[in-house]
């Protein structure tokens, strides 16, 4: 029996809700309904080959959808948009199935109250794949379930009707969805039904605009940052300068009667203020005088001893083959990635209110299900009455990924009974960011009588990514006992060749590192990628001729040969000096995506230029093709950032610096003139985009600097030693 | 103390504590408006950029009291939907944004320089615009920098013979 109703998919009144106002007649939220895949297969999927599901349990309720009077329909989105292009992907997914046409859509972000909470985050390029399945399935069963309603009002058989731009009709009688939905209060939950076929889709594979373009052109008010409620009042935190600093004590006479100032909140592990105005909270913060137990001595060639391979625990995580003998004749190159900043311009920053047994928080974040479960845990809240509102994200790049700052913000307005808004300063924002972890690379290599390698080795080393990270229990976290963040892009993806080991080792540091845009990939990818460069110029071979020797033939590696070529062709690569000018090649694998690139640069003044980047990217099937191309646009931007200017330092137990400028990023000046995208597809379902192109990038620079001068750079960012 | 100011073409006289509170604060706190972003606090990002008088002034570290008897022009009154800006229109179909925090300081300094440099050259916009951008939609901008000089052209051109 329980089988039965199982079977009919019966949605209950329980899970049928209405709400009235703001023009909603009807909302479905529908229940056990998707897969329930582990978290840890998820986490697992960003690695490296695996398909990256979408992961929840609905067993509870969620509204995915509102169908309007207006007959629109809000789609609550779990995923956040942080500037992706997400929301605009799952819009054409949505309009694909639910038949109506984009300005029919508005995506929102979906408030944990409604249940559709993602239970791990935005992040990892797995928004539009991970939704690929379930939201269109999701989206026809809507539309069945709208069709089935109108049969009945207009009294026509189901199978005579048709639906275009979210109108029904049949037999010579029209009927909006809103008219349908209207009035339902038993809404029966179909089987899933036959989705679309890719020759027929009208909105997927389109490079339709954005459909966040106008809010962020004319200034809406759409960030964390713009968030307020009413009779709100600001609240500041005292933070330290110091690395390892633990909150001993605070004096915080001076402050308690400066202007404005309504309350100093000290806590067990924190002291913050509320006051009438941020600038009050500020000046009161900067008056209160914190001891702190703290390390004063640390420094950046001290941070680089720590992270040196040897060091730490390690984990075998790819082997194939024997090991190099001693008396081989082997080439060891050794490579080094500095601490990165997320450096996002949105500072991290909160509306929370603690109403009673009910809180309120408006915030950028990634992880909508992480900040309530804090929130609530803190304050001893039921996680159902916490309701996390997310906003846009001015910029995500994993900083989001956790929020102790949403936790500060409700202590505070608690202690006021009233909303307080929170953020950091920009100092703030760099010393406490949760950096990007320097590495170290060993790799060694073996050529055999033909020029190829007959053995590959890469012992490589880094501080947390997915480890200790609140995101994710630590059991969770490892992929043969390694941080699965790490190994992005550590694999050895020349698996044609006889030998080889990938081999990662973990130290822990003394201060905060986490998730950074495509977590390992960046300098794993420039290092291996560097080294194979390096060999093929030993082995007197073509770059591209010497990679795509040396790979397997399993489908994942022929689209990496595919790119490759693509690249290769569109760039018209080739290994002459020419007009002062180098072209350097990479490519790498990320979550499933291979991507190449050609880098063309130059030496001015010492410094080195970038003047195109030729990428080639099989992200697979492209739901926006546009929005693709930005991501590889703004990859390639970002990530020659990374590798060109960015680190950060220890002084003193200090990270620094602590504003852009000193912490030296890309300008408009920097950015290459040419940017050329290929995009392939080599498999019908959509794969990870927001990240793979921030692979090969490092390497490619790399690589033509080397045969500009000769010199192969081995330390990020990347610095001429001698006058060209 | 009161300070008067022109807001996008309307007078405002606010009631400041500090008349060393920067403009930034007051163009979002006191008149609520929220497109021009709080980035570093130091003049160092540009997410702040607005227009005193027309020119592109990095508003977290610009005191209000200098901006007495002055217009001001956020993203806001830059244009809007309907009458969009060249720089925003230009930015529309260039689709430059991603997650579009540092855009309106962009397009701000972008709108300051075309009314100095109406058909700036690639130099020009790597000397002139010089904020923060972290998603890397420079290669994006420069085009639509550029399709922007066209409009506002046409747009000039088309005024005049209105005239």
């Amino acid at each position: 029996m329980a089988d039965k109703e199982k079977d009919s998919k019966k949605v209950s009144r329980r899970k049928f809700l209405v709400k009235g106002g703001l023009g909603t007649i009807g909302v479905v939220a529908i229940g056990a309904y998707l897969f329930r895949s582990p978290i840890r297969r998820q986490i697992l999927g960003v690695v490296n080959s695996l398909e990256a599901p979408y992961l929840d349990n609905i067993d509870q309720p969620m509204i995915w959808f509102e169908v309007t009077s207006d007959n629109n329909i809000l789609l609550h989105s779990p995923k956040m948009e942080m500037g992706q292009g997400t929301f605009t992907g799952i819009a054409q997914m949505a309009a694909e199935e639910l038949s109506v046409s984009m300005n029919q859509i508005q995506v929102v972000h979906a408030a944990s109250s409604t249940g559709n909470v993602d239970s791990f985050a935005t992040g990892g390029s797995t928004s539009i794949s991970g939704l690929w399945k379930p939201l269109r399935e999701l989206s026809a069963m809507l539309r069945v379930m709208l069709l089935k309603e109108a049969a009945i009002k207009m009294n026509v058989d189901v199978n005579q009707l048709s639906v275009v731009d979210g109108v029904i009709s049949g037999n010579g009688k029209t009927l909006t969805y809103a008219q349908a939905a209207e009035g339902v209060e038993n809404w029966e939950v179909p089987d899933v039904p036959v989705l679309k076929e890719a020759k027929d889709y009208k909105y997927i594979g389109q490079p339709i605009a954005r459909v966040d373009l106008d809010a962020k052109v004319y200034g809406d008010p759409i960030f964390g940052m713009d968030a307020e409620m009413p009779d709100m009042l600001y609240g500041a935190v005292v933070r330290p300068t110091k690395i390892g600093s633990i909150f001993v004590s605070a004096d915080t006479k001076a402050a308690e009667h400066m202007p404005g100032v309504v309350k100093i909140v000290v806590e067990d592990d924190f002291v913050g203020v509320v006051a009438n105005s941020m600038l009050e909270a500020e000046k009161a913060k900067d008056a209160i005088i914190v001891t702190w137990d703290s390390y004063d001595n640390l420094n950046t060639d001290a941070i680089v001893k720590m992270m040196t391979v040897g060091n730490g625990n390690s984990s075998v995580i790819q082997k194939n083959g024997d090991s190099f003998d001693d008396q081989d004749e082997i080439v060891t190159l050794e490579f080094r990635s500095p601490i990165g900043a997320h450096a996002q311009i949105e500072p991290n920053g909160v509306v929370a209110f603690v109403d009673g047994d009910s809180a309120t928080i408006k915030i950028s974040t990634q992880v909508v299900g992480l900040t309530r479960k804090e929130v609530a845990k803190r304050l001893d809240l039921d996680a159902e009455k916490v309701n996390v509102v997310p906003t846009y994200l001015g910029g995500g790049f994993g900083r989001r990924l956790h929020t102790p700052h949403a936790v500060q913000a409700a202590i505070m307005s608690k202690a006021v009974g009233k909303p307080v808004k929170y953020f950091f300063s920009r100092k703030e924002e760099f010393q406490h960011d949760m950096f990007r972890p320097p590495t170290h690379h060993v790799i060694k290599g073996k050529l055999n009588a033909e020029g190829y390698l007959d053995g590959l080795e890469h012992q490589f080393v880094s501080g947390d990514v997915a480890t200790d990270s609140a995101l994710i229990p630590n059991a969770l976290t490892n992929f043969l006992g390694a941080d699965v963040g790490a190994i992005r892009g550590g694999f050895i993806q020349y698996t044609a060749i006889p030998n080889f080991k990938a081999e990662c080792w973990h130290v822990e540091l003394p201060f905060a590192t986490s998730w950074w845009r495509s977590l390992g990939l960046l300098a794993n990818t420039f290092a291996m990628e560097s080294f194979m460069d390096e060999m093929a110029l030993k082995a007197n071979k073509n770059a591209v001729d010497f990679r795509l020797h040396q790979i397997a033939d399993e489908p994942i590696d022929n689209r990496l040969k595919n790119v490759i070529k693509a690249a290769a062709e569109k760039a018209n690569y080739n290994e002459e000096v020419k007009d002062s000018r180098a072209m350097g090649f990479a490519a790498s694998i990320d979550a499933n995506t291979p991507c190449a690139q050609v880098a063309e640069v130059s030496i001015l003044d010492n410094e080195i230029i970038v003047h195109k980047v030729t990428v080639a990217m099989d992200p697979g099937l492209a739901v926006n093709p546009d929005q693709i191309r930005a991501q590889c646009e703004g990859c390639v931007i970002m990530g020659m950032s990374a590798v060109l200017y960015e680190q950060m330092f220890v002084e003193d137990g200090e990270l620094t610096p602590t504003i852009y400028g000193p912490y030296q990023m890309a300008l408009m000046k920097n950015a290459p003139k040419e940017i050329d995208v290929v995009l392939l597809q080599g498999k019908d379902t959509p794969g990870a985009v927001g990240e793979p192109p921030l692979g090969p990038i490092g390497a490619a620079i790399a690589n033509a600097v080397r045969r500009l001068t000769g010199e192969r750079l081995t330390e990020l960012p990347l610095k001429l030693s001698k006058k060209v | 103390m009161e300070i008067s100011l022109t807001v996008n073409g309307v007078l405002k006289t606010v009631d400041i504590a500090d008349e060393n509170t920067p403009l930034l604060w007051v163009v979002r706190d006191t008149l609520d408006l929220k497109g021009t972003k709080f980035g570093c606090g130091k003049a160092a990002c540009g997410a702040c950029t607005l227009h005193v008088d027309g020119e592109a002034v990095r508003s977290c570290s610009y005191p209000v009291k200098f901006a007495e008897g002055k217009k001001v022009t956020t993203i806001e009154g830059l244009g809007d939907r309907e009458n969009p800006h060249p720089v925003q229109q230009a930015w529309v179909e260039e689709i430059v944004p991603q997650c579009g925090y540092c855009q309106p300081g962009f397009m701000m300094a972008t709108a300051a320089l075309l009314n100095k440099v109406p058909k700036p050259t690639d130099e020009d916009i790597d000397k002139n615009i010089i904020n923060v951008c972290r998603c890397g939609t420079y290669y994006r901008m420069r085009k639509a920098i550029h399709k922007a000089a066209e409009l506002q052209a046409e747009k000039v051109i088309s005024e005049s013979k209105e005239l």
